[in-house]
């Protein structure tokens, strides 16, 4: 059979820069590979899941252990959760992708970025969900020309700030109302020194969003759907790897670790920090978890509430696949250091 | 991963979400609420699958050969084969006796303690008679006769522990509410087995060995085992 090879397609919007000499080999060959697989993929997920289903006892069996049952619980139950709002974000993106022209985004927003980026950081009341529908919308306003600054001010603030995770800080905290206004205040902050920071040291090829195809030439019906299989797919498979990582902790860490954090100031910031990033809850959830925490200061809960929306092992994953891993690797560690000492700074004022 | 294979794996996830949200199936996972976006995100799903067949069919009426054209997406989307496996051929139980010891209790104070009714037998949900027991100091139970259900769990010492796992979203942040047996505890408790418990309030209680929160104790007159509840979460703390 013969094999044509793709063609990458290029607009003004993303254009890439030309592959030269072994990388630009390493890249054909790799098409080339993925060419010959992709011819018999219906075949391998029959095939896969044919054995799977053959294989039900054994694994049921190995599946049965209550460290292992607890895992596949939380995993289980991250993907349930987390998929109705990747639905709901992917949606979101293919409908700004295709039916809300490039120009309205111009007029919407600040000509200068400066001022876009806390225009998108406050935008961001407007997504009621939690952080899994916003990477997407995000991919899809930077694909949209709109400012990379403003976009990850966006992404980082919306999942913090909107009325329903709000509404559960303050439901969870019924004796310290002052955290919804600290919850508030700090994640704006680091969502807009996030832009600014992008603004002065980003650079746009750190941006890579992976090869996607253009939908010139199509309808909107099929540039829509394409871009919502698409999305559901790729993010989706990043969605699994974080939440399987998420259960892996959940299952297997136990939680006495924190009891030796709890005393010491600075290591009780860190150490909830750090459990924002490997637990990976919704961020409409993250609250209750928070309070439980008794024995934490509330300015270690507060980076606690800072931290997790931002940046966790579910987001990072989808972050690098909507980006680039190059661009996700900066971002995420920048991003976790000034979440914390703006939590810090915060709290040292309200709490 | 070609349009066919993946419009395949799109039809499963949506019809893997819809059987969770019509059946309790969800109610192991995540909180009641979400079922209106599970199934709506499940339509979507089973929508975007028609939709890749449908527009690929009419691609390769129009260009035979239109292979060149497809984009393949990367390997990573193999992956999504995995929750559509565990949802549909483990179907894994809810979070019992192993997460409740690994995790603190996460007993609040209440906002206040409705009113009982005044006499006949009084059935109360486990979080609340522990607010009251350990809140409250018992005053609003006296010594009367509480129905109390939940799961066992026996920590590593072998004392017996009723708990229910509280739930604010999914299963990840699902955290236990226990209460201690003492009294006339039935000789053989087997771990995640639901018991109906009978018994008065009682001024003992002990800390959480994980997070140092309080666990109050119930002393137990009789226990008889009960089905799991539809909805194996309490989730008194969404309403």
């Amino acid at each position: 059979m013969a094999i044509t090879r793709t063609v990458p397609q290029r607009t003004g919007e993303d254009a890439r820069p030309p592959v030269h000499g072994e990388e630009g080999e390493a890249r054909e060959a790799r098409e080339e590979t993925e060419e010959r697989w992709r011819l018999s993929s219906p075949l391998a997920l029959t095939l896969l899941l044919v054995v799977m289903v053959l294989a039900q006892g054994p694994i049921r069996g190995a599946l049965a252990a209550p460290v292992m049952q607890s895992w596949t619980t939380v995993f289980v139950a991250v993907m349930v959760q987390a998929l109705p709002f990747l639905v709901l974000g992917v949606l979101l993106s293919a409908a700004i992708a295709v039916f809300v022209p490039a120009s309205f985004f111009a007029r919407a927003l600040p000509k200068r970025p400066a001022l876009a980026v806390p225009v998108a950081g406050a935008a961001g009341v407007v997504l009621p969900g939690c952080e899994c529908a916003s990477v997407p919308v995000a991919g899809a306003l930077v694909r949209r020309g709109v400012t990379p600054a403003a976009a990850l001010t966006f992404l980082l603030s919306a999942p913090a700030i909107n009325p329903i995770v709000l509404t559960a800080t303050a439901v969870a905290f019924p004796n310290d109302p002052e955290m919804v206004l600290a919850r508030l205040v700090a994640s704006l902050l680091v969502a807009c020194a996030m832009g600014w920071l992008w603004l002065r040291l980003g650079r746009t090829d750190w941006l890579r969003p992976p090869a996607r195809e253009t939908y010139d030439g199509q309808g909107r019906g099929a540039a829509f759907w394409g871009s919502v299989r698409h999305d559901v797919m790729h993010a989706g498979g990043f969605l699994v790897i974080g939440a399987m990582a998420a259960a892996t902790l959940k299952a297997v860490v136990p939680e006495e670790w924190l009891q030796a954090a709890a005393d010491h100031p600075v290591v009780s910031v860190l150490a909830l920090a750090i459990l924002a990033v490997l637990l990976s809850i919704c961020s409409e959830a993250d609250a209750f978890v928070a309070a439980s925490l008794t024995q934490f200061s509330l300015t270690a809960k507060l980076a606690f509430l800072v931290v997790g929306p931002m940046i966790d092992l579910k987001l990072f994953a989808m972050q690098a696949g909507t980006f680039g891993r190059g661009f996700a690797l900066r971002f995420a560690p920048t991003t976790f250091v000034l979440a914390i000492a703006v939590s810090v700074l915060t709290g040292a004022v309200l709490l | 991963m070609n349009r066919q294979a993946q419009a395949a794996v799109l039809f499963l996830l949506g019809a893997a979400l819809l059987h969770a949200g019509l059946t309790d199936l969800y109610l192991r996972y995540v909180k009641a609420g979400l079922r209106p976006m599970l199934l709506a995100s499940g339509v979507v799903l089973i929508a975007a699958a028609v939709a890749t067949v449908w527009y690929e069919w009419r691609a390769g009426k129009q260009q035979p050969q239109g292979k060149g054209h497809a984009h393949p997406e990367p390997r990573v989307s193999w992956l999504l084969v995995l929750p559509l496996l565990a949802l549909i051929l483990v179907a894994p139980p809810a979070l019992g006796s192993y997460s409740a010891l690994r995790t603190g209790t996460a007993l609040q104070q209440p906002y206040g303690y409705a009113a009982l009714p005044a006499d006949g037998p009084l059935r109360l949900n486990l979080v609340d008679y522990a607010g009251r027991a350990a809140y409250g100091h018992g005053r609003s139970l006296g010594d009367r006769q509480v129905k109390v259900a939940g799961f066992v769990a026996l920590d590593r010492t072998g004392t017996p522990y009723l708990v229910r796992m509280a739930l604010n979203c999914c299963a990840a942040d699902a955290q236990p509410v226990k209460v201690g047996l003492t009294g006339r505890i039935p000789p053989v408790l087997q771990p995640d087995t639901w018991l109906e418990v009978t018994g008065t309030y009682t001024a003992k209680r002990t800390k959480d060995p994980v997070n140092g929160g309080p666990i109050p104790f119930i002393e137990v007159t009789g226990a008889v085992p009960v089905e799991a509840p539809k909805d194996p979460y309490d989730e008194t703390w969404n309403n």
